[in-house]
């Protein structure tokens, strides 16, 4: 662009007596950069004043860009909440060590202590057969099928509970495979497969958020391509004048990309608004159930990374929406 | 400042709007471009602003081969001339100093420049006690005035008019043709389409004359008044 403007202010043809013109061209270099982010402010508070000279149109459009983006991300503060409180319960992991027949107690308890010094071990519990069988014929009922058996059925069995750093689900899986391979051992069982389960499903929903979030950012994509659409044909005239007077295809954009901004800024502070306002309405009974369950379980709310990331996005989806409007319709627009 | 080399420009349909047309208009001169409606005035000032591109032929604008001059470049080219168009063509949401300081805000000029010079070229039309007005309010010739302060502002080497006094009495038309004198006076190129042959026999210019798109005359506006 340097070189094509220099190219046109080739001083050949140049009268001598223009001389204003030359002397104004000598003063236009002071400053340039920043008339450049002045005119950019002044483009990005002028966008502003635009919309704010139809507020409800304006607001009618943020609105759909806020509901658009507060279901997504509605959905992830919620499924946030759910890992959050199973990984409170993933502390309560444990591993169940079935010792085989004829293993005699002073082995089972040596192993005991040496799995107590194995790293990701916090506590190991010792449940002796008998311990085992009195257990049993208490919670079962089957007390006289068992007074029936001439010995004891049941194995005796070490309860290992691992450390929280250990509980995920992939360090689990390696200590089972030690764990296993150790010559007392018979069968060795987490008891805790259910929550394994439930993050599966977790999991399962946040992909669910994702795909969901794909399809409202396009729908927003479209809404803001559609109103900036409706903005460029309506300003048609004041388009194909400042072609006229030599502005370029950057300048014209710029007002529409900032327009663009402010939508999707303003629809991710109304979709911020309404998560956190969701939020609150549950917190209360959210509060008392984890009371009757007697847990110390809050709901979390909005937390920064969250926020930063849902404005990011209702931003990089207003730019992103306007571009798509103004690549498509600001090139046909050409004085005749 | 402007070369016609045996331009034509033929629209889609086969009407073809200018024939073979050849002329030079000197830097710091002036000249008017007239004949009836339909002769190609507004097409070959379409070509010189590269609204429109000649079907064949070359035009040279400042030393420039418009004919190569890539779209992206035209910007830049239409910044070295001012255009005065007959329906004024204001942007009637804004005041009469933010119509006016547009090409600068364009051109990228510091804030406190575009002051100083909008001030000027409303002093220089006589509206600098306007400037807060919106076009809408204002006549028909202060709309005009308006419109050349605009195309004078960022004080282009080439100053091109269409029909600029079509709406206008013959007092204000008069008017509005000394101060394209007056910008011509300072050194800048004028170039004024219009087929007001009373106002232009008064004064003392160079005449092109165009009939179904050839030049066929190229004189002196005094000659019009003799001929006539």
């Amino acid at each position: 662009m340097k070189r094509a403007s220099r190219n046109i202010r080739r001083p050949r043809a140049v009268p001598r007596k223009a001389e204003p013109e030359t002397r104004a061209k000598s003063q236009k270099p002071r400053g340039r950069v920043n008339a450049y982010a002045t005119h950019h402010l002044w483009v990005l508070v002028s966008s502003l004043g635009q919309l704010w000279r139809t507020p409800f149109s304006t607001l009618m459009t943020a609105a759909v860009i806020g509901i658009a983006l507060a279901l997504p991300a509605g959905l992830h503060v919620l499924l946030s909440n759910v890992q959050q409180l199973s990984a409170g319960w993933e502390d309560s992991a444990q591993v169940s060590l079935f010792i085989r027949q004829g293993v005699a107690e002073k082995r089972i308890l040596a192993l005991a202590d040496e799995l107590r010094g194995w790293d990701g071990v916090s506590d190991v519990r010792y449940i002796s057969r008998e311990q085992a069988l009195a257990e049993f014929r208490e919670l079962s009922g089957f007390g006289d099928a068992l007074d029936s058996l001439a010995e004891n059925p049941l194995p005796a069995v070490l309860v290992l509970r691992p450390t929280p750093a250990q509980a995920q689900p992939a360090a689990m899986a390696q200590l089972l495979e030690r764990l296993r391979k150790l010559d007392a051992v018979d069968q060795a069982q987490l008891d805790m497969e259910w929550i394994r389960r439930l993050n599966g499903i977790i999991e399962v929903g946040k992909r669910g958020a994702l795909l969901l979030g794909a399809l409202l950012a396009m729908a927003i994509l479209l809404v803001v391509g559609n109103t900036i659409r409706l903005t460029i044909f309506a300003r048609r005239e004041e388009i194909i004048i400042t072609k006229l007077i030599g502005a370029t295809n950057a300048f014209i954009r710029r007002p529409f990309l900032y327009t663009g901004f402010w939508y999707g800024l303003m629809g991710a502070v109304i979709a911020w608004l309404l998560v956190a306002g969701f939020l609150t309405l549950l917190s209360g009974p959210v509060s008392q159930l984890s009371f009757l369950y007697d847990s110390q379980f809050r709901l979390a709310g909005l937390d920064a990374t969250t926020s930063f990331y849902l404005l990011l996005s209702g931003i990089v989806l207003g730019l992103a929406g306007s571009w798509l409007a103004v690549s498509r319709h600001l090139q046909a627009i050409e004085p005749t | 400042m402007i070369q016609f080399d045996n331009v034509s420009k033929r629209y889609p349909g086969g009407h073809e709007a200018l024939s073979g047309v050849s002329f030079h208009v000197q830097p710091g001169e002036m000249a008017f471009l007239t004949g009836h409606s339909g002769a190609g005035k507004s097409s070959l000032l379409k070509l010189i602003a590269l609204i429109e591109r000649s079907s064949r032929g070359q035009v040279f604008v400042d030393g420039q081969n418009l004919t190569r001059l890539k779209n992206r470049h035209i910007p830049h080219l239409r910044r070295k001339i001012g255009i005065v168009f007959q329906s004024h063509n204001l942007l009637f949401d804004r005041t009469v100093f933010d119509n006016v300081a547009l090409p600068l805000i364009i051109a990228g000029y510091h804030p406190s420049e575009v002051g100083r010079r909008v001030r000027a070229a409303l002093d220089k039309v006589g509206l600098l006690n306007r400037d807060k007005a919106y076009p809408i309010t204002l006549s028909g010739g202060e709309q005009q005035r308006v419109g050349i302060a605009r195309a004078v502002v960022n004080r282009p080497p080439l100053l091109l008019a269409d029909e600029p006094t079509g709406n206008l009495d013959p007092e204000l038309s008069r008017e509005i043709m000394g101060l394209f004198e007056e910008f011509n006076r300072v050194g800048v190129s004028v170039l004024i389409a219009t087929h007001d042959h009373d106002l232009i026999s008064r004064l003392d210019h160079r005449l092109l004359t165009l009939s179904g798109g050839r030049l066929i005359r190229d004189g002196r506006t005094t000659e019009l008044a003799a001929t006539a």
